[in-house]
């Protein structure tokens, strides 16, 4: 039995630890949709923790646990500086101008020295276990299920459902929008920082606009209504091209066609508390359809 | 060579706003971010290259039928994803994510059935002749300006087509007809206006203008790849955020001005920093004016 335990770790650890990071960076934007924002930074976000990670492990040999903290410490700072004058624009404007910013951090690292330029950092010593990913996975999924339920929380959905009813309700936007911008900024450095640890090497080129859509895609697919959401769509969508290897270069297609088809038959995402309920009378969900 | 490099930002800037016209039309109309428009380039740029490469038809023949199929593309996108939506009043996030799905299937079919590898157009096809000439003040020794047949084409095709899509939007009942859809669909409907109609011709003419950019970069660049259409919906973005989002005459500026600071930073600064040049100011604009250079944002006061 441990054999096989064994032999499947070896074939499959990196799959598993890809479906907890995911899982984390799903959440990441989930946090930030809560307060209806749709930002395309987290990609970039996720940038800068693998690589501040990194650093720190390669350049001044620091303790994993520091390691991990100076990756999600990192991002969430710039998330407040850019955060600050972003914010301020909303809906299409503000995923454009998150967008801009994940470009211009993309081109950074390709040209900075410390980063290694367009060769990325290699030889990143293996840290990450299974559990480090698992617990926090845990930890950033206890975190949101408080805050959900907190006054900032209900503050959040104020605001996304209406933001200037929000306001004259007396909640402050500004701050619950930087807020949940910042601590986004933190899950997906962390998620970054913990990649970072167990794929040897890092690329500039994991962190752009596709990996930004990738992002935003799981959630949706999962659905952005409750935590689990995020979660489930993130395993899908890191597990299906597994599955679907024979399928060779067409594999991915599968993966845009289940989008396509879940964006317009489970418009709640495939996560939906309100259809699962449903299914106890078929009438309830077509209804809900 | 300052007017050299001009020229070149001419041409490149051409095709950029060509391809945003197509990507603020559906802005414009349908009120939707559509992040297929590069998947449809894609195609055109393929479509060109099959009939040009392998059934050895003429450029300007293929370049029609690219229009053609990139366009029969949009508007079966717009048939079987967005109309659905539409009808469903889905908010403007999940038309975009449903066009992600749709660039990705597409991407990865070409990428099934062509391969991932650049492929070129055939040797003599791209057209290579050029001219040399001096401007009035230039001195009769320095070194004459250069502009090639493939430059020049793509001006005049770039700005043949906007300045009609310009004169249908201003001066003809179809262009009234749009007009009055970006303004509410719902009034649109009410006066009688074919707003589905309407919904299905800007698919069309909007992939169509995609397709053609698609031909005009794959002749220029010679290198088509089923991923080409990525970068230049990240240029396209920039484009219509620069010169305001769902505005033609902005499209046009945006785009010779992303060409003109694209071309400048490589021939001042390096090329390494082009896209950090071009994005890090689409960042500062946004900024400073969020609605872009020339658009206008409705503001809902409380």
């Amino acid at each position: 039995m441990s054999e096989f335990l064994d032999s499947f770790w070896a074939t499959y650890s990196t799959l598993v630890l890809s479906l907890g990071v995911n899982a984390l960076l799903a959440l990441s934007i989930w946090l930030t949709l809560s307060c209806g924002l749709l930002s395309l930074a987290n990609a970039a976000f996720m940038g800068i923790g693998a690589y501040a990670a990194a650093l720190l492990t390669l350049q001044v040999d620091a303790p994993f646990a520091v390691a991990l903290a100076g990756g999600a410490a990192l991002p969430a700072l710039v998330a407040l500086l850019i955060g600050i004058p972003t914010l301020r624009l909303s809906g299409v404007y503000l995923a454009m101008a998150t967008l801009g910013f994940g470009e211009v951090v993309r081109v950074a690292i390709l040209n900075m020295e410390i980063t290694g330029g367009p060769l990325g950092l290699n030889d990143i010593p293996l840290k990450t276990e299974w559990w480090h990913v698992g617990l926090a996975l845990l930890l950033v999924l206890y975190v949101l299920a408080r805050l959900r339920r907190s006054k900032i929380g209900r503050a959040f959905e104020a605001i996304k459902e209406d933001e200037i009813a929000a306001r004259l309700m007396g909640i402050d936007v500004t701050a619950s929008k930087l807020l949940a911008f910042t601590l986004g900024g933190a899950i997906a450095g962390l998620a970054g920082a913990l990649n970072a640890h167990f794929t040897f090497f890092l690329s500039p080129r994991e962190y752009g606009f596709e990996n930004a859509v990738d992002i935003l895609t799981m959630a949706v697919l999962g659905g952005t209504s409750n935590l689990a959401g995020p979660v489930v769509g993130a395993m899908i969508l890191t597990l299906l091209p597994e599955l679907l290897r024979s399928l060779k270069d067409f594999r991915l297609a599968t993966n845009g066609l289940i989008l396509v088809l879940v964006v317009l038959f489970m418009p709640k995402g495939i996560v939906d508390p309100l259809r699962w309920r449903g299914w106890q009378g078929w009438r309830v969900w077509c209804r809900n359809k | 060579m300052f007017e050299q490099q001009l020229i070149n930002a001419l041409s490149l800037g051409c095709v950029y706003a060509l391809f945003a016209l197509g990507f603020t039309l559906v802005f414009g109309v349908l009120g939707v971010i559509n992040l297929s428009h590069g998947a449809v380039f894609m195609l055109g740029s393929y479509v060109a290259l099959l009939l040009v490469g392998h059934l050895e038809w003429p450029l300007w023949l293929a370049m029609l039928a690219a229009a053609l199929t990139s366009g029969v593309a949009g508007l079966l996108i717009d048939w079987l994803v967005l109309r659905p939506l539409r009808a469903r009043e889905a908010p403007h996030l999940i038309p975009m994510i449903a066009t992600i799905g749709v660039t990705i299937l597409i991407t990865s079919l070409m990428q099934g059935f062509f391969g991932a590898e650049v492929q070129r157009f055939p040797f003599g096809i791209v057209p290579e002749d050029s001219f040399n000439f001096l401007l009035p003040w230039q001195a009769a020794d320095s070194e004459p300006l250069h502009v090639t047949l493939l430059q020049l084409m793509i001006v005049f095709i770039s700005f043949t087509l906007m300045a009609l899509l310009l004169f249908i939007m201003r001066r003809t009942q179809i262009g009234r007809a749009l007009r009055a859809i970006a303004e509410s669909p719902k009034a649109a409907y009410l006066l009688g206006i074919d707003v589905e109609g309407m919904f299905r011709l800007t698919s069309f003419v909007a992939a169509a203008l995609g397709g053609i950019a698609g031909v005009l970069i794959g002749l220029s660049f010679n290198a088509i790849s089923p991923f080409m259409g990525q970068p230049a919906l990240h240029k396209g973005i920039a484009v219509i955020i620069l010169g305001g989002m769902g505005d033609i005459r902005g499209a046009l500026i945006g785009g010779l001005f992303l060409g003109l600071v694209e071309v400048m930073s490589v021939a001042y600064l390096s090329s390494d920093y082009r896209d950090a040049v071009s994005f890090g100011l689409l960042f500062l604009i946004l900024l400073v004016r969020p609605s872009g250079l020339f658009g206008r944002v409705l503001e809902r006061k409380a």
